[in-house]
């Protein structure tokens, strides 16, 4: 009955500053906009310098396997210097050259070169590019043994197979995890300045001298921002779903379960930063701090949390975020396999209560 | 003026560093964020853990097994011997791939057919996936050189030489870490202004420095300079730290860099200041440093190249300060860019710095409750 009316007045609260409604609802949908469209790991249409010094059969030959190949958009050069100014001025990321001796060389025991200088100032593309080509390499060795009647000796053929997301579509991997990123925003958002702005106003000393006991306190905070974060969860899976036609391959229930779960660690988390700093400033630098950073780069989201060093893998362990990234690309994308949910949910348990026991020992004996 | 202004400075300082939980959240957790997030940040895959699945006793796949257990990307954990082990693995995280031999491979290897090597990956995170695919393909190439090599067998007649301008071993750590001490920077002047204009708003205090003698002009000045101030000191610690402690290379020059750095803190202070001033409270303040800090990170090409993004997104990343800083970032670090050809991203920054101390100034005056 109190904690009804504790409930209610927060309500009132949320209801008379847009701003929490904004970041439950207009948030999510911002921000999934723009990154499921924005952001994608899919390289196609690389530009590339390709240098022919000496063009004839042969060359030509080999260049059609570079107009072919949707990952390039193949620029022609005559010498390796103009290739290299462009590379220079940012206009290629690698340059391809045949050397003038190429077709005398290609029917040497040796063989011939082809030269393939690439922007290393970003290792992960110069090594995507640097795959494409000698994919591209390989069309052309196949074609031009096919015609000449060789048999072109094979070794070892690798055939790949990449299970829950066999075409690699980047967006399959990038939307759960952005979902998970835009959660925590607004887990900590809704609760990091509620408790720090009764203390700064003055009035949690008024809460105090009433009946509600401290528990009645925190879960008063707790259940409208809950009830606020799931709508904007909804909307967020349902935009995933529907949208970026993300496949869910596990059952919706474990989905809510999970993100279910998951809220509530990170409302704990954003209840335990307004606690600790009592004044609105500092907990809005905390929330700064905490939230974003740590849920983009050490959750597994993008950088795989087992080729960190060992020091920083036990720190991800106090991320929340990890637990649902791995959560969220299992259940959409691989099913309901539980050897990786209940661990996972596990440490969310455990990292709430860790959460929600702070925030009641440092509102308990707060009073000054 | 200059009088009033220090003194307005000197209190932002002391609002800002008086209280205790202030100061050690604004100096410390930034720098230990560089550290842990410039380890974290990698492309370089360490240890996979993955399974062979065998079906050939032949002496040339166990010759290919061991090129993957001394590759250091790639850690064995498993040995499996039937189809039905594959997926309770990999679903249940345990390995990230397995690599499976059939039974002929040795046979149809020794008898020019070709061998095939079936390999098996977790896509649920399809970067690493790929990535997955690119190591385990250059260990193959290297074992069919060797093979072919050692067996009078061909040489196809033509190879490949590459060669990585600016990062010759690829690490991808070089690329990341001048974004990370971009998105520190940022951070640090999100931390400092984003909040106070709201602050004073919120408290009241805003309008007793409206009836100050002191101009609109002077009150922004007094507000930027802390945050200048402190992004600066920020900044350079952490440029230290990565010269020094990751080994970054620093190729350019350090007036280069410096421009750089002083226009992305105009730019990043103006939009902190003018986020600040639209708000009427301190949570609306938060919501709007939010709302500018996470879109900034992650369509400024940090992680995923801008090249990649729809045209109206990459539209959209002209008006992002951090575009332009990280351009120049990776530009001056790695590629020792000089001066004049990094102009184009220059004045961008500085355009956006000026609008948004137009209207954070404009506001001053005209938002009022």
């Amino acid at each position: 009955m109190r904690l009804k009316g504790l409930v209610r007045k927060e309500f009132l609260q949320i209801v008379r500053d847009p701003s929490s409604i904004a970041i439950a609802f207009l948030m999510p949908i911002f921000l999934l906009l723009l990154f499921g469209y924005g952001v994608s790991l899919d390289s196609e249409h690389i530009p590339l310098a390709l240098v022919v010094e000496q063009p004839n059969a042969d060359t030509s030959e080999f260049m059609a396997a570079f107009h072919q190949s949707r990952y390039f958009d193949p620029s022609v050069y005559s010498n390796t210097k103009d290739a290299e100014q462009a590379m220079m001025a940012g206009k290629v990321h690698a340059i391809v050259v045949l050397r003038q001796d190429f077709a005398k060389q290609l029917r040497l025991p040796d063989g011939a070169p082809v030269q393939l200088i690439v922007n290393g100032v970003d290792a992960n593309t110069a090594r995507i590019i640097s795959g494409y080509v000698q994919g591209a390499w390989g069309k052309w060795l196949e074609h031009y043994a096919l015609q000449r009647g060789q048999e072109l000796n094979l070794t070892v053929q690798m055939e790949q197979r990449v299970w829950f997301n066999n075409e690699l579509r980047s967006r399959n991997f990038l939307v759960p995890g952005l979902v998970a990123v835009i959660m925590t925003l607004i887990g900590a958002l809704l609760t990091a300045m509620v408790m720090s702005r009764e203390w700064e106003r003055g009035t949690m000393e008024a809460l105090l001298v009433t009946p509600l006991s401290m528990r009645e306190v925190i879960l008063g905070k707790l259940i409208p921002y809950f009830i606020l974060g799931m709508g904007g969860l909804v909307l967020a899976v349902s935009m995933a779903l529907f949208l970026f036609e993300v496949p869910l391959r596990g059952s919706l229930w474990v989905l809510f379960a999970g993100s279910a779960l998951f809220l509530v660690t990170a409302l704990g988390m954003g209840l335990l930063i307004s606690t600790v700093a009592r004044s609105q400033f500092v907990a809005g630098q905390l929330a700064l701090i905490t939230t974003f950073l740590p849920a983009f780069l050490l959750s597994g989201f993008i950088f795989d949390i087992g080729s960190m060093p060992g020091v920083v893998q036990a720190i991800t362990h106090v991320i929340a975020a990890r637990y649902y990234v791995a959560i969220l690309q299992t259940v959409f994308l691989a099913g309901n396999v539980w050897s990786v949910i209940l661990p996972n949910a596990l440490g969310l348990v455990i990292l709430a209560s860790v959460f929600f026991g702070l925030t009641w020992r440092n509102s308990r004996k707060r009073l000054e | 003026m200059f009088g009033r202004i220090l003194a307005l400075v000197k209190k932002e300082f002391l609002t800002l560093l008086k209280d205790k939980r202030s100061r050690i959240v604004l100096i410390g957790p930034p720098l230990i964020q560089m550290l842990i997030f410039g380890y974290a940040a990698t492309f370089d895959l360490k240890h996979v853990p993955f399974a062979v699945y065998n079906e050939d006793s032949g002496y040339a796949s166990r010759e290919l097994m061991a090129a993957f257990d001394g590759s250091p990307s790639f850690s064995r954990v498993a040995q499996i011997t039937h189809e039905g082990e594959i997926a309770p693995l990999i679903d249940s995280k345990q390995v990230l791939m397995v690599v499976h031999a059939g039974p002929r491979f040795s046979a149809d290897l020794q008898g020019g057919r070709p061998a095939e090597l079936q390999v098996i990956v977790d896509g649920r995170n399809s970067n690493t996936a790929m990535l997955v695919i690119n190591d385990v393909r250059e260990i193959v190439n290297r074992y069919n050189l060797a093979w072919a090599a050692s067996h009078d067998g061909k040489l196809p007649p033509s190879h490949i030489e590459t060669r990585a301008w600016f990062n010759p071993n690829l690490e991808s750590r070089w690329f990341f870490l001048p974004g990370i001490v971009g998105i520190i920077t940022l951070l640090v002047t999100m931390l400092v202004t984003a909040l106070s204009v709201a602050r004073e708003r919120e408290q009241g205090t805003f309008d007793q420095l409206l009836v100050t003698p002191l101009r609109p002009v002077e009150i922004l000045i007094g507000k930027t300079l802390p945050g200048f101030i402190i992004g600066l000191a920020e900044a350079s610690v952490i440029i230290l730290a990565a010269v020094f402690w990751f080994k970054v290379p620093l190729q350019g020059s350090l007036f280069t860099l410096y421009t750089g750095i002083a226009l992305f803190l105009l730019s990043g202070v103006g939009v902190g200041l003018m986020i600040s001033s639209v708000a009427v409270t301190q949570q609306q303040g938060l919501l709007g440093a939010f709302i500018f800090m996470v879109p900034a990170i992650i369509l400024s090409g940090f992680a995923t190249p801008i090249r990649n993004m729809p045209l109206l997104v990459q539209g959209i990343t002209l008006l992002d300060p951090m575009r332009y800083f990280l351009i120049v970032l990776r530009g001056v670090f790695l590629e020792g860019m000089p001066f004049h050809l990094l102009i184009p991203q220059f004045w961008p920054m500085a355009l956006i710095g000026v609008s948004a101390f137009s209207i954070a100034g404009w506001l001053f005056r005209h938002r009022m409750y």
